[in-house]
């Protein structure tokens, strides 16, 4: 099957400041990056703040320009950022934030909200209009009395609902979410995941699903990629990465969820922290913090490869073998 | 043996809206009891009016006693004499707590010297020494660094060295890693458990991550609206937990492990504290809610296995309905 979402090669370099008067410094948020996400599919990309994630999901749907490689949309590549063509194309693929609150005009009840893509895409009449809102509404599970509401007047996971109907209401193929449910109650998240689940099995919709919490992410997502300092260092279907973690992050990453029921001891805890995105350490980004890196780690950058039957990795020393990883 | 700290009664109300509804907690020398519940429930406001730490629009009734001290109403200098010195607190955000503009040893020796009146080099030494035990990579290198020169792991670890300094007998963490990403997030969980164990001092740990109480603490209390609905051992609340909520807010987290089911949320939303309902302030979320709940609320009660619950309906519990049948083949034979 063709991808709907391919991105090849991505790099975005900011200029970052050391100190108030010191001299810019290049930071690759995002470092040669290349995945797919196929017509219907989840793709989740889990990582730690700096990772890159959030960066790497703007570029996906253009609004961060990409300074090497490329997007490509339905097989075409993505317009220019704020050109005609690429605002029609934004109607095919929407955004979803954390915060629901500053992603709301408090000024305008949520109907109109709601309403807003479809005028701006100029799609169906005034009345079709409404009823599309209405639908929209029931779809993610608010009363119709609340059309007439105003941002400040719902809850946390209502505004959600509404930031999603929001996105719904083109009828996109492509759902970019951040952090979507990070900012919500474990009552009310579980709400929104299923939210997003049952509009995905309903409409076919392929979703990028950015987040920190692994839990979630292993519920909602079909692939998963585990990004590090800009750079994707595994990528694997949802239950087989998490069931065999083949790169020592991932284990890391996997094994540092508190779980009741799990104990403390027995656990990999990672010392030290993220490196700083601007000082990225040479070879593998990932070697001052890896137990078992050795010379090859701390000179040479490892390629994303095959690890598994649909498995990557970018580590030295995992190979396709399933145990050796264990050293 | 007596308790450390005893909460009776405990109520707050912000602008005459009722936020706390009588709180009962005891937290024993050397405890770790941990308070869970989602946003507004009151998990921190009930340590917050223990310190007499909230604005002067709150209205706080009940006792608080540390001890043979009585830090309810007590006096601002009383207050200052306990806060930080007998019973420290870590927030969620810890480069806000520090100060930006004062090198983070001058913070130390400050803390130093209010609460154990150490100066100078010995204050110094000791604060290089919390440092170290936090584990502060080259504290010496790093004593005349700002807040901002350290990351966020570091900067709670910072906040912790300096909650230590007044060798607490009790430490308050308020959702100490909610804001730190999952490698750094282990690794305070870690020094935590660690810390309390090497100094024998009590913890409270605030937090809305069950996973994360269940590896720190050995006694939780569930709060659900002002109010704690269950309260027991961290083993026994966890593995058989009867409250319904309590229930809810298990089968609601994803798991790490076993099939990827859909998730069973708690339909509704929490209620506001202007408009609670009559009876049970759960009913209207609950699935084994009948005409008796709406009506009447249930009282915290004591049970058979040592916890407490505050539910008419409460999940079966699997251990005493084995031991109910093992009585019932035992009067056959």
């Amino acid at each position: 099957m063709t991808a709907l979402l391919e991105a090849r090669d991505l790099v975005r370099v900011y200029h970052g400041r050391q100190g108030l008067f010191g001299s810019a410094v290049p930071v690759r948020a995002v470092d040669g990056v290349s995945l797919q996400v196929r017509p219907g599919e989840t793709l989740g990309i889990v990582g730690e703040s700096g990772s890159g994630k959030s960066t790497l999901g703007r570029m996906l749907l253009g609004i961060d320009a990409a300074q090497g490689g490329e997007v490509r949309f339905d097989g075409a590549p993505l317009p220019a950022a704020a050109t005609p063509d690429w605002r029609a194309l934004r109607g095919r693929m929407q955004m979803v934030y954390q915060d629901p609150l500053g992603a709301l005009d408090r000024r305008l009840t949520i109907a109109a909200q709601i309403r807003e893509p479809l005028d701006i895409h100029r799609i169906g009449s005034g009345a079709e209009r409404a009823q599309r809102v209405e639908e929209l509404m029931q779809a993610v599970g608010l009363r119709p009395d609340q059309a007439d509401r105003y941002p400040h007047e719902l809850s946390g996971g209502q505004r959600q609902r509404v930031v999603i109907a929001r996105a719904l209401a083109t009828r996109p193929d492509l759902l970019v979410c951040d952090e979507p449910v990070s900012a919500l109650d474990v009552s009310i998240q579980a709400q929104v995941v299923n939210l997003l689940r049952d509009l995905q099995a309903q409409t076919r919709l392929s979703m990028v699903f950015i987040s920190h919490d692994l839990k979630v992410v292993r519920n909602l997502c079909d692939r998963v990629a585990v990004m590090y300092l800009g750079r994707i260092v595994e990528e694997g279907p949802a239950e087989e990465l998490f069931a065999d973690p083949k790169h020592p992050y991932t284990q890391a990453l996997i094994s540092s969820v508190p779980e009741p029921g799990r104990p403390l001891d027995g656990r990999v805890i990672l010392q030290g922290e993220p490196p700083n995105p601007a000082k990225r350490p040479p070879g593998c980004a990932f070697h001052p913090r890896c137990s078992i890196a050795t010379d090859i780690c701390r000179g040479q950058v490892p390629d994303l490869r095959q690890v598994a039957a649909r498995q990557t990795a970018a580590c030295h020393h995992v190979t396709g073998a399933p145990a050796s990883h264990a050293a | 043996m007596s308790n450390l700290v005893e909460i009776r009664d405990l109520r707050v109300a912000f602008d005459g809206v009722p936020v706390l509804h009588g709180i009962d907690l005891d937290v024993a020398p050397g405890e770790a009891l941990g308070l869970v519940g989602e946003s507004g429930c009151g998990k921190s406001v009930t340590w917050l009016a223990a310190l007499g730490l909230l604005p002067s629009k709150a209205r706080v009734t009940g006792s608080v006693r540390l001890g043979d001290t009585d830090l309810s109403g007590a006096p601002r200098s009383r207050l200052e004499s306990v806060r930080g010195g007998r019973i420290a607190m870590i927030f969620q955000d810890p480069s806000s707590a520090l100060n930006p503009v004062l090198k983070v040893g001058k913070q130390l020796c400050e803390a130093l010297r209010l609460h154990r009146g150490l100066t100078g080099q010995a204050a110094q030494s000791e604060a290089l020494r919390l440092m170290d035990m936090v584990g502060i990579p080259d504290a010496r290198g790093r004593f005349t660094l700002y807040p901002h020169e350290f990351s966020g792991g570091q900067c709670q670890r910072l906040m912790i060295a300096m909650a230590l300094a007044g060798e607490p007998d009790l430490l308050i963490a308020d959702e100490p890693t909610t804001a730190l990403d999952a490698t750094i997030q282990a690794q305070i969980l870690d020094l935590l458990s660690r810390l309390r164990a090497e100094m024998n001092m009590a913890m409270v740990f605030i937090s809305h991550d069950l996973g994360a109480v269940a590896q720190v603490c050995e006694r939780v209390c569930v709060m659900y609206a002002g109010r704690i609905v269950e309260q027991g051992a961290v083993g026994l609340l966890f593995d058989r937990p009867r409250h319904p909520y309590t229930r809810g807010l298990f089968d609601a987290i994803p798991r790490l492990y076993g099939p990827r089911a859909p998730l069973v949320p708690i339909p509704g939303t929490v209620p506001d504290p202007r408009r609670l309902p009559r009876g049970c302030a759960f009913a209207p979320r609950c699935s084994h809610a009948r005409d008796f709940c709406q009506d009447e609320r249930p009282s915290l009660l004591g049970q058979r296995d040592g916890r407490k619950l505050a539910c008419a309906y409460p999940q079966p519990d699997p251990g005493l309905q084995e031991e109910q049948q093992r009585q019932r083949e035992g009067l056959l034979q």
